[in-house]
């Protein structure tokens, strides 16, 4: 596994035994330890400026102590011997305080997790001026159209560890670099955000150039009736909504009867056109190669052609519920159980401008915000569209529209998806990064029009 | 450990470095437990801890900020080189230098008040008490799960600038709640108490846990949770509205706390949290509400013990009381030293705060609330027909603050002064201006309730912050009523 200067291992490896003694002098034997690192800093600008732009630096330790059936939790930010010890001290009588829990896992011993090397010393080496260069380039993109650009160049280098007494050891070291940007006209907008693990996958020039661009499209916007019309949605507006519905796909929200899928396992909900996996090994994915109990994440396939196939499921909630643990629990005790971290939603051979082309009439959306649950059960949505929606006649984006609240239930969506482009790695705002497409559906219901 | 020693030594590292004009240093110690149960056992158990140091700088006219929780020598002098590496690297792009509207150099002390220490306490005594809460909500047929929980925590803050302040604030904040759901042939229903997304939040004691009373409450909750499932669907109309107070704490957050944002309002988030409809010509001239309605930002601790309650913000400007809408008219801003003179004040406002010490601060929300009217409840209730909803399910706005749409956990139908029946699913949406243009009630003092929203998120990287909202039950006519259910 790779080791970076962040965190060396010898850094784990001690605070191990300095918990271990401290639990033994307590009588405990079963001690497991998260330990989590991160340097990041983030350029931000707004009003063609640099107005925010800082650094960060920060250790993370949490120790959680088990015995008699019981288990709990206790984090410091600094690993010091006499800092370690207070952990397990306040790990341990929370511990004492808590429930017995018949289902409560035994802590697993050395666990065989292939590397996911996602590593990149240039991201991690990146400066202050490199990003201040960058940004200063975006915003000369969007001066150059008589705009005013705002958003963030970020890059950090972050390591995840997980051991303990029975002998675990995982560890995991990463780096990410994301750029976003809004590109603002007198009465108009567009936006353009992408992450990667590798600095080198980011494009900046690029995405700026797309703000823009989608500003200046969508100058002059009108106002048409709310209602139900055929959409396009980008990937970030597919990434906004399919992610609404991600945390459902949980053992324990199933067991709790608070998922949409409750009594639906092997069902057909979706059309025969949506595959939706969670994969951790996809090459364009992120994250580490095991969950918050130390487990490898094993590939899930969650909706196979419309069919709900499998769902995550945590040790805890394994034991409870007679089934195998999946690779995606949440670091224990916790309340939600598990939850699939990495998704990859299949998609198709068009491309968004084919999708527009493939469009009499209809609205394109460039991405979403402030969504929220409406209903549970039938997964219905609320939220706005921003930064760049079109009205689409004769296949063709041809001005720019105010913008829309949705009511929108995701199962329908999904049930009404006509075509897709390829997939690919997406960041948005109202979900964690995934793997999606665009696509075209019929009858998405825009509720109301707001006043720009 | 000396906080203000090792303030003053990352104040002296951080002015000592190239250029620096102004520098601040916030120090941070964070201790917090959070507690849950999920249906008779323990969801979570967890306490922690978390200190280090945010150093802010100004030079070659641009911010620069740097956060390290190595309190060394070594450490803090290499985060005070890296602010004001990044301050020069933030002058590559300047359009003007920063400049900061003038604040006395304070130095105090001062502590939130608290009565039952609930760091303190015996984790036993907190946990048994949830799990009894939670068994109350399970005596009720139908209650497929049952939550309960509380969170604390305390947070020392001692703040150095520069320009001679030397503050030190300690807070500590108390949050509890529980709900129920309930599960029957597909439809998920839920309640809460006595709000949802994790109850109350105050500043003070185990005390408030206490004066909630959720074992009290817990039985009628969970009657309700299941009833919901027989109870009629919420209509679409348009007509008249009346909010609990804690529904309508979540209508100011978003419709008033946020659009009177500065920052936002002169575009520092339009990337992220979006800009506002209160532009800078719409001030002393708009009029935001009907004549009943009178809102201020107030973080002073007469006004409350909120989660914006403080004695100072993060760039020692003492804490105050705005005016935000007077009799319907929008007359202040929450303002920061930076943006203060953009508005014509001579004096920031006090609302940048940072949820810790890894965060540059941001204007904030303080304590946003309505002030509370004169009518009874049952003046309130005087109506020929209209909708009375409670407690939050769903939030929704967009990026400058004007479309909302608000979902609840309950409503009951009023017809001639009285609830007829309970509905479920209910929803209303509208504009920010019209919605509070059409207030023509709002209860009384002995109604109004200072609640705390803990999940406040904002800023890039985001940080989550607590703020309060004081309102009473109000009333509003012509309300967009089941939007969210249309077809």
């Amino acid at each position: 596994m790779t080791e970076v200067e962040l965190l060396p291992h010898n850094v784990c490896r001690q605070a191990l035994g300095w918990a271990d003694e401290a639990a033994r002098s307590l009588g405990i034997r079963d001690v497991e330890l998260h330990v989590g690192a991160e340097s990041s800093a983030l350029t931000r600008f707004a009003n063609n400026t640099i107005h925010q732009n800082v650094a960060s630096h920060g250790i993370a330790l949490s120790v959680r102590t088990a015995f008699d059936g019981r288990t709990a939790r206790a984090s410091t930010n600094r690993i010091t011997r006499e800092d370690v010890r207070r952990a397990v001290e306040q790990a341990a009588a929370l511990t004492r305080a808590a429930e017995l829990d018949p289902h409560l896992p035994e802590m697993l011993g050395p666990q065989d997790v292939p590397d996911a090397p996602r590593w990149f010393s240039r991201t991690a080496a990146c400066t202050p001026d490199e990003r201040a260069v960058a940004v200063k380039g975006a915003i000369d993109a969007a001066e150059a159209e008589g705009q005013t650009a705002a958003g963030i160049f970020s890059t950090g280098e972050s390591v995840t560890a997980i051991l303990n007494t029975h002998g675990l050891y995982c560890y995991h070291a990463e780096t990410d670099a994301v750029f976003s940007m809004t590109a603002m006209a007198a009465d108009s907008s567009g936006w353009a955000k992408r992450s990667a693990c590798d600095l080198g996958d980011l494009d900046v020039a690029a995405l700026a150039a797309g703000a823009a661009s989608k500003a200046k499209l969508s100058a002059n916007p009108i106002e048409i009736e709310p209602g139900r019309y055929r959409v396009v949605l980008e990937h970030a507006a597919v990434l906004d909504l399919v992610g609404q519905i991600v945390a459902d796909f949980s053992a324990t929200a199933i067991e709790e009867q608070r998922s949409f899928l409750t009594g639906k396992l092997g069902q057909c909900l979706f059309g025969q056109n949506i595959s939706i996996a969670d994969d951790c090994r996809h090459p364009m994915q992120d994250g580490a190669p095991f969950d918050g109990e130390g487990m490898p994440r094993t590939r899930l396939v969650l909706v196979d052609r419309g069919v709900v196939r499998e769902v995550a499921c945590g040790r805890a909630a394994a034991l409870r519920t007679a089934s195998q643990p999946t690779g995606h629990g949440l670091a224990l005790p916790n309340d939600a159980g598990e939850m699939a971290a990495n998704i990859v939603m299949s998609g198709g051979e068009e491309s968004v401008e084919s999708l527009v082309a493939g469009m009499d009439r209809g609205i394109l959306v460039t991405r979403l915000w402030y969504i929220r649950e409406v209903d549970p059960a039938a997964k219905i949505m609320t939220g706005m569209t921003r930064d760049g929606t079109f009205l689409v006649e004769g296949g063709r984006a041809v001005r720019g529209l105010r913008n829309f609240r949705f009511n929108q239930s995701v199962v329908e969506l999904l049930n009404s998806v006509e075509a897709m482009s390829a997939p690919r790695r997406t960041s948005g705002e109202e979900a964690f990064d995934m793997v999606v497409p665009a696509l075209r559906a019929a009858n998405f219901h825009f509720s109301e029009v707001t006043r720009f | 450990m000396n906080f203000l020693s090792i303030a003053r030594r990352a104040l002296d590292a951080a002015v000592s470095a190239r250029g620096v004009a102004y520098a601040d240093v916030r120090v941070v110690d964070i201790h917090s437990r959070s507690l849950s149960t999920r249906n008779g056992r323990v969801g979570s158990a967890s306490s922690g801890e978390s200190l280090g140091c945010g150093i802010r700088v100004i030079a070659n006219g641009a911010w620069g900020f740097a956060s390290t929780g190595d309190l060394t020598a070594e450490g803090i002098a290499r985060a005070a080189r890296l602010a004001a590496g990044i301050a020069h690297a933030s002058s590559l792009a300047l359009r003007s230098p920063v400049q900061l509207a003038s604040e006395p150099a304070h130095r105090a002390v001062w502590r939130s008040e608290w009565k039952k220490d609930p760091l303190a306490m015996p984790v036993d005594e907190q946990l048994s008490y949830l799990l009894r809460v939670d068994e109350e909500l399970r005596r009720v047929e139908g209650v497929t799960l049952a939550g309960a929980q509380m969170e604390c925590w305390r947070e020392r803050k001692v703040f150095v600038s520069s320009e001679g302040a030397e503050i030190d604030q300690t807070r500590t904040v108390m949050g509890a709640g529980c709900e129920a759901y309930s599960f029957r042939e597909g439809e998920i229903q839920k309640r809460s108490y006595p709000n949802s997304f994790g109850g109350q939040y105050q500043l003070g004691g185990w005390e408030l846990v206490e004066n909630l009373d959720l074992l009290g409450h817990a039985p009628r909750i969970a009657e309700e949770a299941v009833a919901l499932h027989d109870a009629a669907q919420c209509p679409e109309l348009t007509g008249t509205l009346i909010l609990d107070s804690s529904q309508l704490g979540l209508q100011i957050h978003e419709s008033i706390g946020h659009p009177i944002e500065l920052d936002r309002v002169l575009g520092s988030e339009a990337n992220y949290a979006g800009m506002s409809f209160l532009t800078l010509n719409r001030l002393r001239s708009l009029r935001y509400g009907s004549d009943l309605v009178n809102v201020v930002c107030d973080a002073r601790a007469e006004h409350g013990p909120g989660m914006g309650t403080i004695a100072f913000d993060d760039e020692g400007v003492e804490a105050q009381c705005t005016p935000i809408i007077t009799a319907g008219q929008f007359t202040g801003y929450m303002t920061s030293r930076e943006t203060a003179p953009a508005v014509g004040e001579e004096r920031s406002n006090g609302t940048m705060r940072a949820s810790s010490w890894d965060r540059i601060p941001l204007i904030r929300m303080t304590n946003v609330s309505l002030l509370p009217g004169h009518q009874s409840l049952d003046e309130l209730f005087d109506v020929d027909h209209g909708v009375y909803m409670e407690t939050n399910r769903s939030w929704s706005i967009d990026d400058k603050r004007y479309n909302f749409q608000f979902g609840c956990e309950m409503a009951w139908e009023i017809k001639n002064g009285k609830k007829v029946r309970m509905l479920k699913n209910p929803t209303y949406s509208g504009i920010s201006t019209e919605f509070w243009n059409s207030c023509d009630a709002i209860a009384g003092r002995e109604h109004w309730t200072l609640w705390g929203v803990p999940n406040c998120g904002k800023g890039q990287p985001e940080q989550v912050m607590g703020t309060g909202h004081g309102a009473s039950p109000a009333r509003f006519r012509n309300v967009k009523i089941g939007g969210g259910y249309g077809r």
